[in-house]
């Protein structure tokens, strides 16, 4: 069987073909090689004009943000959302006409998200490596610690904040009814985070090599001291920035201890609301939250970045 | 190779236990601690003379997968045996029972005179007193070299940082790395890394080394320089178990070579017989597909 030739048909062009006129034919064009390597794209921008290019981009959105804003007939937007008049009002507080102070009440947030945070780091790791023993003996303890993170990361956390806040008091036993409902959307909050953060701490822990651990138990290190010193050290590490996406979550979530009428940001915002008929607290607690949340993303990002530098840098043997 | 000739090892250059140092003197747990100088010689003598480590009639299986089928292995302090065996053999699991990382089926492994079946036994002490170095190093990633170097003294002797970094400087001095031992592991070569790791077992002064193909993950070039650190700790004495493929290095530091197939140990001798005149055919086979290869 003969293979068709899979050389394309070329214009013959003889040996020593004397060039017309004495005319050089130059470099050959794109059509004369078999291959072609130019873009059929204009040139990217590059250098200078890069620099321009991206100048004259960046001034044309931020124009047309300004626009929008600006144009009349977002008039009753910028009145009802971007009143600085309001939006100081929202901020500092009203208390004589019964106006909570944003300010104070952002307070309340990030202090109820460190607090909540630490207990969660703790119960969290304790849940994780409850799923992670082995052994007959502690199967229940290791199935009920897998129903509890299926429940808890199942339930919309706001749903589990109306059945705590309003359902533990109508239990009547004193020592659970009496609380603060800043106690219940504590308690929920560390509820549903804890499952999160389990399961993060879990797969950092799998993710370190079981020599790492027979290495350390070669030399005499006990489990615990296996634990504490070599392994979760590395898990930790391995899954940081999984961490602290969880902990900016918990961050924004409390805003839903709202609903329990605790006087936190969003609470103290929606009374400004109502008081005012006008909306530019929420503007005020957004940009609180945003103050917060947005170092803490970048901070995650190159944390991120670092990570994964170190890890396709590789090891060299 | 460096390590050629052996003359008169160093016989105590493995310390005799400090009394006052904790978890020290393997044979003795909970033994009072010899005042007299006497009697520190005389419990000395007595551990030189246990075997460090007998194991009779090892059988261990995995699933189905039976892997030793019961091995013979005797060694006395200073000995020097090395493990060959194909790839599979069996070489990884017989030492990884030697310090407890896996579980015998039958028979019985005694190290320094303890049966490691009693249940009296604790593998954590068997362990301090049982260095193991792996194919692929495993120092901590998170750790300075010193760190690596310091964390088992520090943390299962109790040794203070000042002393315990002192000797670590000591340790990594003597293997020309002092001046890594601010960096972590991963701006080291694979050998930099292989001779730390040695060095980390080294700092908990181990009654027997047990080494497993410490220099089979290594670039060709890097082979050396830590085949000549360990062929330094034979010449000094040291107690230790070598699974290897470097014939080369087994024949020369060698006291014993004990071939591994079938899950027992066919043949064992000293060098020059099992490598220069072997009687299994079994031995001979083995040592022909090595010699193929080009790797003898
Ligand atoms: N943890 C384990 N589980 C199942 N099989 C294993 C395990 N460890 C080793 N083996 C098997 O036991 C046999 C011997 O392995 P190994 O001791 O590592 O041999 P060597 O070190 O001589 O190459 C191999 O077939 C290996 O697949
Ligand atoms: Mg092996």
């Amino acid at each position: 069987m003969t293979w068709p030739s899979r050389r394309a048909p070329q214009a013959a062009a003889p040996v020593g073909t004397v060039t017309v006129g004495g005319i050089d034919p130059g470099p050959p064009s794109d059509e004369d090689l078999p291959i072609s390597l130019y873009s059929s794209h204009r040139p990217r921008f590059r250098g200078r004009a890069g620099t321009a290019a991206s100048t004259v981009s960046t001034l044309v959105v931020i124009g047309g943000l300004v626009a929008l804003i600006a144009s009349p007939a977002a008039g009753s937007f910028r009145n009802g959302f971007l009143n600085i008049h309001q939006m100081w009002i929202a901020l500092a507080g009203d208390p004589s006409r019964g106006i909570l102070s944003v300010g104070k009440g952002f307070v309340l947030n990030i202090w109820l998200s460190l607090l909540c945070e630490v207990i969660v780091l703790v119960l969290a790791l304790g849940v994780a490596s409850l799923r992670l023993t082995r052994g007959p003996v502690l199967l229940p303890f290791r199935a009920l610690a897998i129903a509890y993170t299926d429940f808890a990361r199942g339930v919309p956390v706001i749903l589990v904040m109306l059945w705590v806040g309003f359902g533990a008091p109508s239990l009547g036993i004193k020592e659970i009814s009496t609380q603060s409902p800043v106690v219940y959307a504590g308690f929920v909050l560390v509820f549903s985070y804890s499952a999160y953060v389990a399961e993060v701490y879990r797969a950092g822990l799998l993710s370190v090599p079981r020599a790492q651990i027979q290495a350390a138990r070669s030399l005499g290190l006990s489990s615990r001291t296996t634990l504490y010193r070599v392994v979760l050290p590395q898990a930790v590490r391995n899954v940081l920035p999984a961490l602290l996406n969880d902990f900016t979550s918990l961050q924004k979530d409390t805003a839903i201890v709202s609903t329990l009428g605790v006087a936190e940001a969003v609470h103290s915002a929606q009374i400004a609301g109502g008081v005012e008929f006008n909306y530019s607290g929420f503007t005020v607690a957004s940009i609180l939250f945003l103050l917060i949340t947005i170092p803490l993303t970048r901070y995650t990002d190159r944390i991120m970045n670092k990570d994964r530098n170190r890890r396709l840098a590789g090891t060299t043997a | 190779m460096t390590v050629d000739e052996r003359p008169g090892r160093v016989s105590n250059a493995t310390p005799a236990p400090d009394p006052a140092s904790p978890g020290s003197g393997p044979a003795s747990p909970g033994r009072a601690p010899a005042t007299s100088e006497r009697s520190n010689r005389r419990a000395k003598d007595d551990l030189d003379r246990l075997p460090v480590l007998r194991a009779t009639g090892v059988h261990k299986s995995f699933g189905p997968l039976e892997v030793l089928k019961g091995v013979e292995l005797t060694m006395a302090t200073h000995d020097v045996v090395c493990l060959i065996g194909s790839s599979g053999s069996g070489k990884s699991t017989l030492l990884r029972c030697c310090n407890l990382l896996e579980r015998i089926d039958a028979g019985t492994i005694e190290l320094f005179g303890h049966d490691l079946a009693d249940e009296r036994v604790n593998e954590d002490l068997v362990r301090r007193h049982t260095g193991m170095v792996f194919q692929s190093f495993n120092l901590f990633p998170h750790l300075r070299v010193l760190d690596n170097v310091t964390l088992a003294p520090r943390r299962v002797l109790g040794v203070d940082r000042g002393a315990a970094e002192a000797r670590a400087k000591e340790l990594l001095e003597r293997i020309g790395l002092a001046d890594k031992a601010h960096e972590y592991p991963d701006r080291l070569s694979g050998g930099q890394q292989q001779r730390v790791a040695i060095v980390r077992s080294l700092a908990m002064e181990p009654r027997l080394l047990l080494l497993d193909e410490v220099t089979s993950a290594l670039d060709p070039e890097l082979v050396a320089e830590v085949l000549d650190l360990v062929g330094e700790l034979a010449h000094q004495g040291m107690t230790m178990l070598i699974a290897t493929h470097e014939m080369g290095f087994a024949r020369e530091v060698a006291d014993t070579v004990c071939f591994l197939e079938g899950g027992r140990i066919v043949e064992s001798g000293p060098p020059e017989r099992i490598f220069g005149d072997p009687t299994e055919p079994a031995t001979r086979r083995f040592l022909q597909r090595i010699i193929d290869a080009g790797r003898l």
